[in-house]
């Protein structure tokens, strides 16, 4: 549809007008991949876990999408401040078709920062397992952008105002992120910890990243892939109920 | 659009002469933030192809009112027509038929303006060869011709006002509600902005449905007046009628009269002080 092709332009078109956005939100996940990547890689590797770089990038590309995305589902209400919001909800098209134009363009922003971070991660060493396997991995970057830009903006169509961002980085974004698969192997976790890895949304994504990336168990991406893409589904469909319930 | 059997135009009288059909009519409007009620049963019609004021001191519940009307904000109870269409149960129809300048800018500051016409015009699925030329006409309507490629952010609040004007419309709406649309612009901008209205109005018979706190201007030029206070329609009538009814020799003195002197308190949301906040910045620089 027309409509959501040109919400999802100006999505893009505001991203590529501000750089500083750009090289903002890659001072994290360069700063992880760097100090984490190489203070750890050492311990790592003589704990015979392997090459540690090649373990975290997948977990640094989510990490640069997870972000990203978030970031631009919340803008919502960043457009409620400065108004624009007023003109698409009273265009004639369905708030269902704003929340997919929306959540499109902020999860197509979310995957060109995570392979931005991507080029970063084979600066710092990291190879790619089998070149025939990148279809996969986009398509799981892209997953794990539009399900955590529909979470973004089920969250921004709640909040009145930015007051709550801090709250949702500091108790929301950065548990999910720590407490995935990103950082460490699950093999050997204490329980409670696994049980919070393995009921976290984003280990399946880094999950199925890294599988799609390193090639290591292959039959592992099948459930990844069902379980990103049942819960994308519900998020949009919960965002879009909440966006519906937005008044001015 | 086409005309459907609900169109007014169909109301068209035999000899061919137009009888006057209403464009806009509420009946016992209401809405209730909590407990408190900013807009209380308010009742009137609006002609078509005139200019309406809808006058009222600050918190009268004027933006509340045309906010229900633009389908973003829900009454508690009471119904609703523009251009015979039920916005309530048919929303997505009623939102063609109308155009609006909120209170509040509306624009998008880091799209240039004729992406923010271009994205309005696609919202409101105006072909692409019309969509250009009517773009093309309304910039240069409001003389923003020159600038049309530059970013919002760099424009003035008198041409962000009258690219929100040209932007509303852009789908040819039927109605146009303008929410004080010159607070804030110089004497000069808010001529020309009238002077385009005005035009409209003749040209398309478009009908204006506005809110203004300058008593002169709406004598100027408003055809009818409502005017409301603590959420009632206190008075109706054209502005002649107004001063006459209350023995006064301007609107202004006349709308005191009907209002009372007290300023109004009023509690502003939470949305709406820090909008308050970013104008009192803007008026700084
Ligand atoms: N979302 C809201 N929640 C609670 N109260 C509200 C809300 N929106 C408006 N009000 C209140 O309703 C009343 C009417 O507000 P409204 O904005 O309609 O006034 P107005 O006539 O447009 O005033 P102004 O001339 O200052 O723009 C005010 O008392 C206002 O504080
Ligand atoms: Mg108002």
């Amino acid at each position: 549809m027309k409509a959501v092709a040109i919400l999802w332009l100006r999505q893009l078109k505001r991203y590529s007008r501000s750089r500083v956005r750009m090289v903002g939100s890659l001072g994290q996940p360069l700063l992880f991949l760097l100090a984490l990547g190489f203070g750890l890689g050492p311990i790592f590797s003589r704990a015979g876990a392997g090459d540690y770089i090649e373990f975290l990038s997948p977990g640094i590309i989510t990490m640069g999408i997870l972000f990203t995305a978030v970031f631009s589902g919340i803008e919502i209400i960043w457009d409620r401040q400065f108004g624009f919001l007023k003109e698409t909800l009273v265009a004639p098209v369905s708030r269902l078709t704003i929340v997919l134009g929306r959540a499109l363009g902020g999860a197509t922003v979310a995957l060109i920062q995570g392979l931005i971070v991507f080029a970063i991660c084979l600066l710092a060493g990291f190879r790619v397992a089998d070149p025939r396997l990148l279809p996969l991995a986009l398509l799981f970057m892209f997953l794990i952008a539009l399900l955590f830009t529909a979470i973004g903006t089920a969250l921004g169509s709640v909040l009145e105002d930015m007051q709550g961002f801090p709250l949702i980085m500091n108790f929301f974004v950065l548990p999910l992120f720590f407490f995935s698969n990103a950082l460490f192997p699950i093999k050997g976790l204490p329980k409670a910890l696994l049980f919070a890895v393995s009921l976290n949304p984003l280990s399946y994504g880094v999950d199925g990243l890294r599988v799609a990336l390193t090639g290591s168990p292959l039959s592992g991406f099948l459930p990844d892939l069902a379980v990103l893409g049942v819960l994308t589904a519900a998020l949009l469909a919960l965002s879009s109920y909440l966006f519906s319930r937005i008044e001015l | 659009m086409k005309a459907t059997p609900r169109d007014p135009q169909i109301l068209t009288v035999p000899g061919g002469e137009r009888a006057a059909t209403t464009v806009i009519e509420i009946a016992g409007l209401v809405k209730k933030f909590g407990d408190f009620v900013a807009v209380d049963h308010i009742s009137f019609a609006v002609e078509e192809g005139i200019v309406f004021a809808f006058l009222g001191p600050n918190g009268a519940g004027k933006t509340t009112t045309i906010k229900m009307l633009t389908t973003v904000l829900s009454p508690s109870g009471g119904s609703m027509r523009l251009a015979g269409i039920d916005p309530l149960s048919e929303p997505l129809l009623a939102r063609r038929a109308f155009g609006i300048v909120f209170q509040d800018p509306t624009l998008d500051d880091e799209l240039t303006a004729f992406e923010n016409m271009e994205l309005h015009g696609i919202l409101y699925g105006v072909p692409r060869r019309e969509r250009r030329e009517r773009i093309a006409a309304l910039l240069s309507l409001v003389a923003l011709s020159e600038r049309a490629h530059d970013l919002v952010k760099k424009f003035s609040g008198g041409m962000r006002r009258r690219l929100e004007i040209a932007r509303a419309l852009v789908h040819r709406p039927k109605i146009l509600f303008l929410d004080e649309p010159t607070s804030g612009l110089d004497p000069q901008t808010r001529n020309q902005i009238w002077q385009y209205i005005r035009e409209l109005c003749r040209e398309r018979k478009v009908t204006v449905f506005f809110t203004t706190h300058y008593m002169e201007e709406a004598e100027r030029v408003a055809d009818r007046i409502a005017i409301i206070d603590h959420g009632r329609i206190v008075a109706q009538g054209s502005p002649q009628e107004l001063t006459r009814r209350t023995e006064q020799k301007t609107l202004e003195d006349a709308f005191i009269a009907l209002t009372g002197r007290d300023i109004r308190e009023e509690e502003a949301a939470p949305i709406d002080r820090m909008r308050m906040m970013r104008r009192v910045w803007r008026g700084r620089r």
